[in-house]
């Protein structure tokens, strides 16, 4: 029973494989076709409303438990060797470098990359996708751009504002229930923080704006069969958009660890 | 015919995978004709469409639009030849994110660039030609009934005053009242216009009312084509069977024996 288990491995790979292919030559398209006019402000900026602003209350609440739980549980590993006054240093770096655009992307991913994929999707079977065209406008310049330059432009925003509401969630938990002091607090998260911290978060969260909204329209532009198929189309979108941001998170990171 | 013809199609063929979907057709639409093509679901009749349209390749033939070959255009060009069409999808196909008049004004304003104060008096000019008030113009398509979407679809696809429009099974899903409804609006949309309409219908009462010519496809070739007063003596039993709507005769639904 060795061949089917061969041949299936075969067909994977080439089916992984195939997917790469199209997603590149998709995202190819995508940005040569948005380096050149027309550009649609309005769109794009609607979808920064839809991305930015709508996720504010959950990319906030995500930071702000993110940050207590961060000073909670440091205090709990650093007073076992009298290190609580690292505690500041700790919640704002995990927060700029590492947690705070990851979490963020994860959620905007599950709600913003799930709705673009079902919206564009159901454009998709009902043909409005086709109408576009007849009307004489490119469905990648009106559908797929605005939403990868809004991606691109907003992630970095709310992830700033994030890294803000988690420290303040640090600080609350820390000088409310560990006892800190307030200005000490404050003193120690800002003295210890490099550029470098703050500025490859938000590297990071620009590129996983760009694959949230690069998966989103993929996998809505290429959904067949109705509702079932925007409905694949709506998963494949938040767990293709997930896998790439906690991957793509890694080899940031190591490209700025070098540096 | 002494006019060059509007549309020409000789030997499209179109295949997906295996399945061989269009097998050579040659059509010609003269100017000013109303061509409507029939025939049983899935033989084919939309990707026709597409084809001349643009929204699919073929795999092989030719197809021109006033003389032009456009099978080979580019993008940009191929903007250019959208421009003489107008659709109207079999689901209306509207933009649900926007109000009614801002879906009939949209090619005016997106494509032409248009001030939006005067497409907005077009988009509202153009659904009182097809029956409906300025009032129905704030509503969102999701608002509407199926007529009354139909209905602005059709005053989407005539806003921009096409040369050329097609017609996706445009009473499918209709009362036949309204089905008649639409039928009447389509003629004198097409009459008013002096457009070349090329539609795609399976219901015959439609297809008499809105054609001048009839042409039958069948397993990816047109088996039967000419004046609609003709159709009833095509001398082919298909043509026959289809327009009676019979279930016996040559064609043979594939329904799996259980």
């Amino acid at each position: 029973m060795t061949l089917p288990i061969v041949t299936m491995l075969g067909r994977m790979t080439l089916a992984f494989l195939t997917a790469i292919g199209a997603v590149s030559a998709f995202a190819f398209h995508a940005v040569r076709q948005g380096l050149r006019p027309p550009w649609y402000g309005r769109q794009i900026a609607r979808q920064i409303m839809e991305i930015g602003y709508y996720s504010l209350p959950v990319v906030g609440l995500t930071a702000i438990f993110t940050g207590m739980v961060l000073a909670l549980q440091s205090y709990t590993g650093f007073a076992r060797f009298s290190a609580e006054s690292a505690i500041p240093n700790v919640v704002v770096v995990s927060l700029t470098r590492e947690l705070g655009p990851v979490l963020a992307g994860l959620m905007v991913a599950g709600r913003v990359g799930a709705a673009m994929a079902a919206e564009i999707g159901t454009m998709r079977v009902t043909e409005q996708i086709d109408a576009l065209t007849t009307l004489s406008t490119d469905p990648f310049r009106y559908l797929v751009v605005p939403r990868l330059i809004a991606g691109i432009v907003t992630l970095p925003i709310l992830v700033l504002i994030a890294d803000i509401i988690g420290v303040l969630g640090g600080f609350l938990v820390g000088v409310y229930k560990l006892d800190f002091n307030d200005v000490a607090y404050l003193r120690n998260t800002m003295d210890f923080l490099e550029f470098q911290d703050v500025f490859s978060g938000l590297v990071k969260a620009a590129v996983f704006g760009f694959l949230i909204t690069l998966m989103g329209c993929y996998h809505g532009y290429t959904s067949r069969g109705g509702a079932q198929g925007v409905g694949m189309a709506t998963t494949n979108a938040v767990v293709s958009a997930s896998i790439l941001i906690l991957t793509f998170n890694y080899f940031i990171t190591e490209a700025f660890f070098a540096l | 015919m002494t006019d060059p013809a509007k549309i020409l199609l000789r030997g499209v063929t179109k295949s997906f995978g295996p399945k061989k979907v269009l097998q050579g057709i040659d059509l010609s639409v003269a100017p000013r004709e109303s061509v409507v093509v029939i025939g049983g679901s899935g033989t084919g009749k939309s990707v026709l469409l597409k084809c001349i349209l643009g929204l699919m390749q073929p795999d092989s033939g030719s197809i021109q639009v006033d003389s032009e070959e456009t099978t080979t255009l580019a993008s940009r060009e191929r903007e250019r030849v959208m421009r003489k069409f107008g659709m109207l999808f079999q689901g209306g196909a509207l933009f649900d994110s926007l109000r009614v008049w801002e879906n009939v004004a949209f090619g005016p304003i997106q494509s032409d660039g248009m001030a939006p104060a005067k497409a907005r008096e077009v988009a509202l000019a153009k659904l009182g030609a097809v029956g409906l008030g300025p009032e129905i113009g704030e509503l969102f398509p999701s608002e509407l009934s199926g007529g009354m979407q139909k209905r602005v679809a059709l005053a989407r696809a005539i806003a921009r005053e096409p040369d050329i429009i097609f017609f996706d099974e445009p009473t499918t899903g209709l009362d036949p009242i309204m089905a008649d409804v639409i039928n009447d609006l389509i003629v004198k949309c097409v009459s008013d216009l002096g457009a070349t309409a090329v539609s795609i219908t399976h219901d015959m009462a439609s297809a008499r009312k809105i054609g001048h010519r009839i042409a039958m496809l069948h397993e990816g070739r047109l088996i039967w084509q000419g004046p609609v007063g003709e159709i009833d003596r095509s001398g082919d039993p298909r043509v026959d069977q289809f327009i009676h709507g019979r279930a016996e005769g040559p064609i043979q639904m594939q329904v799996r024996k259980l």
